[in-house]
């Protein structure tokens, strides 16, 4: 029997978090240590994962079944193909520098980590489960820490309603997306909830129609779909830095991801029959977030609309329901992951110093933090989809893949690439360059050095995928034609 | 060393330069500027080799340097990215090579290296000057270094490196990148003293322009790729199979064909990229930025990459016109917006007074020149004017900046800090005291007003009007009328600037600058005169066919079909002749003996009113703020975020909350209290009765729960296992 490396990155995580609540509460460096140690075995593990896949081979690797309620038709299997490998990679990622980050939570660190752990397994989960009642249970195991996280270490003005509004829109798109997951269960007959398998239940068109936006708003909800973006903005900001990391970063990739695996490809002539109007509204997403994105004097509340424009760029690559397009969108998911990690780090940071995070009261941080300043350019260089970054890969295909399908769509949805730049140059000017407030001379210290090291892993691979693409393209395009099948196309 | 790996390495010395020195050297000015220049000097003996080289290879536009690696799978094929050098490539990057260098040299001199640290001087803001005793005690205020001098060459480095990247490209993609990091670098370098607001707005301004322009480009990229599958050059422009294809498949606009549609949204970034009408709003406020960085985006790469990518894409440009078809429509709207801005922005340039924004709209002017030309299918004409262009305006701005030390010289002498050294109206008498600068900026100033016979300006623009006289005579007279006000304008600005008696104490005691400064005027002077002469038509009355036309033999062999060589006219001669030596002597007659008090006479011929709408640049920059900047924040701020977003969502799910909590405040009161409870009172009783007795395990330590925890999943566990096996 080979190794179950999907068993030990998904379990890690969960078994980590339980033994650190097993730590005293008073010692806090214990637990810190534990958890960063817990975090870097979770970074390996997907790391080895993502790079012994093969490429050449394709398909579901790594694949691990054991029968866990037969009578129903549940069993625990898990998989890793060309889509959800980049996935799991980034959440290794994204759950190490987010350790490395909160070693300055001195509020109960030991409850935050475990919590943040418990989360990253659900997370992990998801993304490798290939039974749908198993992806349910994973789905539910990673918002529901959520809620805690963010309403006990949350920013006090806005976190209990924050965490309820988020904690609401999500339970409640989970069971909008149940009802289908159940319809398709019972008209299926097959009596299982192998995702495998119902991918062949030869479901009738008119079925498919009818349960498909169930199911794929269902989980769009996390993916911050317009019209059911508003939790998103308003969880990252109330939540603390790690946690709007794993939010925005991880978390609504989640939505999307499973919108792609539940909805797309399990139904996919209700994918066809649906998409012209779902790719209007993701475009709404994309130009109207940015907008908002672009108006907002919250340095948080930016970063938090900029994820609603791109998340519904990956929404948008998906909807094209061609390989250019669900091949950016799969890249999308990953480099936005990193990027907008990256940048709730930076507003931590900022914010930590400033204790304020409205931009026209800051200004002149470059020459404290210059370290940060970089790496937000990084960030902002990916998100304008500079050419050698990561988020150009993604988004040309995207508008490769948008131009042949809807060419109007993609001209509409190009006025999102100037707006991207004119708010992330805003930032870049006010905050980082102009002149330090007087307020703050002499008050604002450099991070520290594991803040740079999370810092410069993020930017480095940002920077890496964007120059040596080779690195992610074939696999998601592996991902990508598997899909392609199932939609019965080439 | 081959040729084909020769080409890799040529863009590399600069990017490796700038990261050396924000990674290592960037405490020490010396090492910085060393490593920088040095760094310019191998691109240049590489260039230089690889261009010599070129030059020998009989047809080379058939025969190409070319060489390519994969660099990211699409599907079936790998994409591939590489270099090519054909003839088109090859004179572009002589210029690229010469400019730069230049450019990096003068750099040290107009930094100020070797003047002692500015007294308040802070990173941010351009030096103020410091304070020096003399042996005999007394003080001076002398120009300081340049605070983050260091910062600079890495900058520079780095957008040295996106333009030979953009040129030395095999495909379009690259050349985006390119382009893309050339947008970064003079966003960086525009704000390179970002203490200054104007700075700021300006960085952000240009940036924002241009990525406009970018958008529409980066579409016509990606509809490129869709239809043909490639963005390699030679793929696409190389094989009339696929430009017929292009010219012949309809596009998504009724009466536009796939390459009419591609050419049209690939122009519009260069619209953006070389500032013509309407995105050229950017070009004369990125005057904010260092003198350096002002030739380097105006001549040496920015805008003359705009240029350079519509000459490459001409063959799809093109696509499509047969003969007697007239011209396409990329063509003809390349036409319109490259006569009317060259025109256009002539007129402002007479309206201006700082020694820069002259400059700067005559930039814009002469590259509606060469859009002009290339719309009505002055290939070679174009290509030409692009080069000598360079040459004389990278000339004319280095000058500028010399203009400008001798001046802030003069300000540090006097003390009178009130006095904008950039201002032409307090120069004047400059000749004497800045012999060297006078000289070539002269010859860099008939180049530009086309001064006959002896100055390149004058056989690129013939070259032109000639072009535009045999096809357009429309764009002829525009052409014509434009080059009229350039002499104008030009002799203006020397007559203000070098001629007369100083109209200021400041100018009286400005000063030449360093070897530094002015070696590269010299040597850019020299291109500025010479390089002409290797275009001169065949059929020129008495002089044609002494030194053969070299230019439009080699570029023209860029094209799958040498562009025919055109008859000699009298009319564009005799026209340029006019208009050349007409405007200079005009504009010399006009402004020999104004005073710095007196009103300027273009203001007196014009009318007070005319003369304040080409003062204010038509208004521009105050009709886009209003009809573009406010409505954009008017919807993001008003419509989206505060009444969509926040009265309109929000709103819904605040009003189902609300209702929620009404009926639950029903249900509780109405009902569950008085009916439900009452039965249930007896239940909660006995609930308490055990909740009583269970308490005693609850210690309130997490240790202990967790056992708990542990415990009882075991005995779940063991449970349902028990079931399992029943079955």
């Amino acid at each position: 029997m080979q190794f179950p490396i999907l068993s030990f990155i998904v379990f890690t995580p969960i078994v980590s978090g339980l033994l650190i609540f097993l730590i005293p509460a008073d010692r806090k460096t214990e637990a810190r240590v534990a958890a960063l140690a817990a975090g870097l075995l979770a970074l390996l593990l997907s790391i080895w994962a993502y790079f012994s896949y093969d490429v050449a081979a394709g398909g579901y690797q790594f694949v691990e079944q054991y029968t866990w309620l037969p009578m129903l038709g549940i069993s625990y299997h898990v998989g890793l193909d060309g889509m959800n490998a980049p996935l799991v990679l980034l959440t290794g990622i994204v759950m190490f520098t987010g350790v490395l980050i909160s070693w300055g939570v001195d509020d109960r660190p030991r409850e935050f980590f475990g919590f943040l752990f418990i989360l990253a397994t659900g997370v992990f989960g998801v993304f490798v489960a290939l039974d749908l009642f198993m992806l349910f249970f994973f789905y539910e195991i990673a918002v529901f820490p959520m809620y805690l996280l963010i309403s006990i270490w949350g920013w006090k003005v806005t976190r209990e309603y924050a965490a309820m509004k988020l904690t609401l829109y999500l339970f409640i798109g989970s069971v909008v997306a149940l009802v289908g997951a159940l319809a398709m269960y019972f008209v299926s007959g097959l009596g299982t909830f192998d995702m495998i398998a119902l991918e062949q239940a030869g479901f009738s068109p008119e079925f498919q129609r009818l349960v498909f936006p169930f199911v794929f708003f269902g989980f769009a909800v996390l993916g911050g779909i317009f019209p059911f973006h508003n939790w998103s903005p308003d969880g990252h900001v109330a939540a603390p830095t790690a946690v709007s990391m794993f939010h925005a970063g991880v978390l609504m990739k989640l939505g999307a991801f499973a919108a792609l695996r539940v909805g797309i490809m399990l139904l996919p002539e209700g994918a066809k029959a649906h998409m012209w109007w779902i790719i209007l509204l993701t475009l709404v997403n994309v130009v109207y977030g940015a907008f908002i994105a672009s108006v907002q004097s919250d340095f948080k509340y930016v970063i938090g609309f900029s994820s609603v424009s791109h998340m519904g760029l990956v929404a948008m690559g998906f909807a094209t329901l061609n390989k250019a397009g669900m091949l950016g969108a799969g890249i999308q998911m990953f480099s936005h992951g990193v990027m907008t990690a990256l940048f709730f780090a930076v507003v931590g940071m900022v914010y930590d110093q400033a204790h304020t995070r409205e931009i026209p009261n800051l200004g002149g941080f470059r020459k404290a933090m210059p370290l940060v300043a970089v790496a937000f350019i990084v960030g902002g260089l990916v998100s304008m989809g500079m050419p050698g970054f990561s988020g150009f890969v993604a988004e040309f295909p995207i508008f490769m893949g948008l131009w042949g399908t809807y060419p109007w769509i993609a001209i509409a949805a190009a006025i999102s690439i100037v707006v991207t730049a004119s708010y992330i140059i805003r930032i870049i000017g006010n905050v980082f360059f102009g002149k330090l407030p007087d307020a703050f001379e002499g008050h604002i210290r450099d991070v520290n050095a594991l803040d740079k090291v999370a810092l410069v892993f993020l930017s480095a691979v940002l920077i890496i995928v964007g120059v040596y693409p080779s690195i992610m393209v074939p696999m998601v395009e592996s991902g990508v034609t598997y899909i392609l099948r199932l939609l019965g196309g080439a | 060393m081959t040729t084909e790996t020769l080409l890799w390495l040529l863009p590399l010395p600069p990017v490796l330069a700038f990261f050396l020195i924000i990674l290592f050297t960037y405490r020490s000015k010396s090492f910085s500027h060393t490593i920088a220049v040095g760094a310019a000097l191998l691109s240049f003996f590489g260039t230089m080799v690889v261009f010599f080289r070129a030059v020998q290879v009989s047809h080379l536009g058939d025969h190409p340097f070319a060489t390519s690696i994969p660099w990211f799978p699409t599907g079936s094929t790998w994409f591939n990215v590489g270099m090519l050098v054909d003839p088109l490539t090859a004179v572009t990057l002589f210029f690229v090579a010469w400019t730069v260098l230049m450019i990096f040299i003068y750099s040290v001199g107009y930094h100020n290296f070797g003047q002692p640290q500015g007294d308040h001087d802070r990173a941010g803001l351009p030096p103020h000057g410091a304070t020096v005793q003399d042996a005999h005690g007394r003080k001076h205020r002398v120009p300081s270094v340049e605070p983050m001098y260091s910062r600079f060459f890495a900058f520079i480095g780095l957008f040295a490196f996106g333009m030979y990247l953009l040129v030395l490209s095999d495909n379009l993609l690259t050349l985006f990148v390119g382009w893309e990091i050339m947008g970064l670098c003079s966003y960086l370098l525009i704000g390179f003293w970002y203490g200054k607001p104007s700075a700021r707005a300006a960085m952000i301004k240009a940036f924002l322009t241009t990525r406009v322009g970018d958008v529409f480009m980066l579409l016509g990229i990606v509809y490129l790729y869709s239809m043909t599958g490639t963005l390699n050059f030679r793929e696409i422009m190389h094989n009339p199979e696929t430009l017929n294809m292009l010219a012949g498949t309809p596009s998504y606009i009724a009466g536009l064909s796939a390459a009419g549609l591609i050419g049209i949204l690939l122009f519009i970034g260069t619209i953006g990229k070389s500032a013509q009408w309407p995105l050229h709003v950017w070009l004369p406020d990125a005057m904010e930025g260092p003198t350096p960085v002002s030739a380097m985006i105006h001549a040496a790469a920015m805008v003359s990459a705009g240029v350079y990518m519509v000459i490459r894409m001409y063959p799809i440009m093109s696509a499509g016109m047969d003969v007697g078809h007239g011209l396409t429509p990329p063509m003809l709207f390349m036409a319109i917006i490259g006569a009317f801005t060259a025109l256009f922005a002539a007129t402002i340039a007479v309206a201006q007074n700082d020694i820069k924004r002259v400059l700067a709209y005559s930039t814009i002017s002469q590259l509606g020149y060469m859009i002009a030309a290339l719309g009505i299918g002055g290939f070679v004409a174009a290509a030409f004017h692009l080069v000598t262009h360079a040459f004389f305006k990278a000339l004319l701005f280095l000058g500028s900046g010399s203009v400008i030390h001798g001046m802030e010289h003069g300000v540090h002498h006097t003390g009178d800090h009130h006095i904008d050294p950039q201002d032409m109206t307090h120069m004047g008498g400059l000749r004497k005291k800045m012999p060297v600068t006078f000289w070539t900026f002269l010859i860099g100033g008939l180049a530009l007003a086309g001064f006959p016979l002896v100055t390149a300006g004058f056989w690129s623009k013939d070259e032109i009007l000639a072009d535009s006289w045999a096809h357009a005579p429309l764009v002829f007279i525009v052409l014509a009328l434009a080059a009229l006000l350039t002499a104008f304008y030009t002799m203006r600005q020397i007559t203000m600037t070098f001629l007369g008696e100083p109209r200021s104490k400041e100018a009286g005691h400005a000063v030449e600058s360093k070897w530094t400064m002015t070696l590269p005027l010299v040597i850019l002077a020299f291109f500025a005169i010479t390089f002409g002469w290797l275009g001169i038509p065949e059929g020129f009355p008495l002089i044609g066919g002494i030194v053969p036309n070299w230019i439009h033999e080699f570029v023209g062999g860029t094209l799958l079909e040498h562009p025919p060589a055109l008859g000699f006219s009298w009319v564009p001669l005799l026209t340029s002749l006019v208009v050349s030596l007409g405007g200079l002597a005009l504009g010399y007659y006009v402004y020999r003996g104004v005073r710095s008090d007196e009103k300027d006479p273009v203001e007196g011929a014009l009318g007070a009113s005319l003369y304040r709408l080409l003062k204010n640049k038509y208004y521009f920059d105050e009709l886009y703020q209003a009809i573009f900047i406010t409505p954009a924040y008017w919807l993001a701020e008003t419509f989206t975020s505060l009444w969509m977003d926040q009265k309109v969502i929000d709103g819904i799910l605040h009003w189902f909350a609300y209702i929620s909590g009404v009926i639950g405040n029903f249900l509780r009161n109405a009902i569950d209290k008085p009916i439900i409870n009452g039965s249930g009172d007896m239940v909660s009783e006995g609930a308490k009765k055990a909740g009583g007795s269970l308490k005693t395990i609850q210690t309130g330590r997490v240790q202990q729960y967790m056992i708990l925890a542990l415990v009882s999943l075991a005995v779940f566990g063991a449970f349902f296992f028990y079931l399992v096996k029943m079955r």
